[in-house]
């Protein structure tokens, strides 16, 4: 029984897989409140599938690129969950889950995603007709990876001028996480953040002058 | 079964600063004490910095949670129940521990306590000395908090915990940072302060005290202010260095620091007295200054009030001071948290359990 869950983007999405097919889902979007949503996503998918706890056999959770605050609730709930279970944990990255969505949907052509990187920017990669990435995840400013081509994620809706051809889900989707960790169709990474930033900090020079 | 396996065994969670704690604890007793701290990777900043000190939270946290079981000579699953600082303090670097104590809850199956960041650091002292002198005035200074408190009941129940007064800018610990950096001592500054300190003469020069004039005490009796000082500290060492004059640091240091400890303990001793309460209690960080010891205790036992500091390693940020106020929630029969527990970092102090 696999524990997916991703809180990368303005959606904490969590669903629960049985190995056949998934069996929970709960997405709940607010971006400032994956901190209050993840627990009780989580335990409302246990109960809504009757799984106890001891049932789940692994965790799987998008790593990002996204917001830090709301990406750190899901990594830490992933690496403590693992350790209290003791299972193992699998990375995904985010971009990846909305690109096998777009391509489930039926994209089949090469495309971007992109997703709300605030300070009007976005994270974004490339991906090839088949849904593998070829380039990315990076971050950059939306005039400057502009496209024509089709561009899955919110981060398409936010930015019209740079992407006329917004399309497919805006948000990941738990249960496609599930779904492609257990298809072996993702490519596993560690359970480590990718934050593709580093964090706002300047050395202070000398004191400021008072007087 | 023992008196002593009744007891709830309790893993707490620290993460409101820069400290990573995991305290695990049996009803009083003390189990285990892991903390991991990034204060080395904020030393260059001359403060923490919130970002950094959440993402090592994130590093820390399952490793310090291993190193406290294996610390307490217990397995996970034992543990009856998880707390959690849930305020005050900065707001991602709750959130790290908030989120990690709500996936332990899930993944034992065991009840939550979201409990006040202020009332832990008083009741750690029971881990120490026993059962809590009830009532008594708990001074609570740090880099991130300078509080008296009157403390009836640390659970918080009836208003068992009320501000009598706090800093109306800086927090002590914060003073002790700028003034150090202003005399080129590492960041954190107090244990440096009180090093020099000791070599220099507190009298040489006459800091301002914060609050103390007539009309302030009318309406800030007990409430603090050091910024008015860190400012008079600068100028003061930016006149020498202008005249050309080599600086004093020693002394310096010492007048700097009798200024803080004078006001702190003036304003507890009598906050204690006019509540006609006999008990101080001691914690925060500054706690470990060892000026600020002496003068309490000289001040209080002046006035037939009992002082109690926790030692140093309990008074800094640590998960087991989370761990004792959750075993006494537990202990009382206090109802656990939702899993939708929000990290709050203005929680009032009157807010105990979430
Ligand atoms: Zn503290």
């Amino acid at each position: 029984m696999l524990l997916a869950f991703d809180t990368a983007t303005a959606a904490v999405t969590v669903a629960l897989h049985d190995g056949e097919r998934v069996v929970a889902r709960h997405t709940v979007v607010d971006a400032r409140r994956q901190g209050e949503l993840l627990a009780p996503g989580i335990t409302s998918v246990l109960d809504e599938a009757w799984v106890p706890r001891q049932d789940v056999t692994a965790i799987a959770v998008g790593v990002g690129p996204g917001p830090f605050t709301g990406l750190r609730v899901g990594l830490v709930t992933a690496r403590t969950l693992a350790f209290a279970l003791d299972v193992p944990v699998y990375g995904v990255c985010t971009l990846d889950i909305l690109a096998a969505q777009a391509v489930d949907e039926g994209l089949a052509e090469p495309f971007l995603v992109a997703t709300d990187a605030r300070r009007k920017e976005v994270y974004w990669a490339a991906y090839d007709e088949l849904g593998r990435r070829i380039d990315g995840p990076h971050v950059s400013k939306p005039a400057d990876v502009a496209t024509d081509g089709p561009v899955v994620g919110a981060g398409a809706l936010l930015y019209p001028d740079s992407f006329a051809r917004a399309l497919g889900p805006e948000h990941p989707d738990a249960g496609v996480l599930a779904s492609v960790v257990t298809d072996e169709r993702a490519e596993l990474l560690d359970p480590d953040p990718l934050y593709l930033r580093r964090p706002d900090v300047a050395a202070p020079s000398t004191p400021k002058r008072v007087s | 079964m023992s008196p002593v396996t009744d007891q709830p065994l309790v893993l707490g969670i620290e993460t409101s600063c820069d400290e990573t704690g995991v305290g695990i604890v049996r009803g009083h007793t003390l189990l285990a004490d892991a903390v991991a701290s990034s204060v080395e990777e904020h030393a260059r900043f001359g403060g923490v910095v919130p970002e950094v000190a959440s993402r090592a939270h994130l590093e820390a946290m399952v490793p310090t949670i291993e190193r406290a079981c294996s610390d307490a000579g217990i397995s996970l699953i034992d543990v009856d129940a998880v707390a959690v600082t849930n305020g005050p303090g900065l707001a991602g670097a709750l959130l790290v521990g908030v989120a990690a104590a709500k996936a332990l809850a899930i993944g034992l199956g065991k009840p939550i306590y979201g409990v006040n960041h202020l009332a832990s650091h008083v009741a750690v002292d029971q881990l120490e000395h026993g059962p809590l002198p009830s009532p008594c005035v708990a001074m609570l200074v740090s880099g991130g908090h300078s509080s008296l408190l009157r403390v009836t009941d640390v659970t918080g129940e009836d208003d068992g915990v009320v501000s009598l007064g706090a800093t109306i800018d800086d927090a002590a610990g914060e003073a002790f940072d700028k003034v150090a950096r202003l005399l080129g001592l590492p960041f954190p500054g107090g244990p440096h302060i009180d090093r020099e300190a000791r070599s220099g003469s507190s009298v040489s020069i006459d800091f301002p005290r914060g609050l103390t004039s007539r009309r302030d005490l009318e309406r800030h009796r007990f409430d603090f202010s050091f910024s008015g000082l860190k400012t008079a500290v600068a100028r003061w060492v930016e006149a020498r260095e202008r005249a050309g004059e080599p600086v004093p640091v020693a002394d310096v240091a010492a007048s700097f620091q009798e200024a803080v400890c004078d006001v702190l303990t003036r304003k507890a001793v009598d906050a204690a007295a006019s509540e006609g309460i006999d008990h101080i209690l001691v914690g925060g960080g500054v706690a470990a200054n060892s000026r600020l010891r002496v003068l309490v205790e000289e001040r209080a036992a002046a006035r037939g009030i009992v002082v109690r500091v926790p030692r140093p390693g309990l008074c800094t940020d640590n998960g087991a001071m989370v761990a004792a106020l959750g075993a006494e929630m537990v202990a009382r029969g206090r109802r656990p948290s939702p899993l939708d527990l929000p990290a709050d970092s203005s929680l009032p102090v009157t807010s105990v359990l979430a």
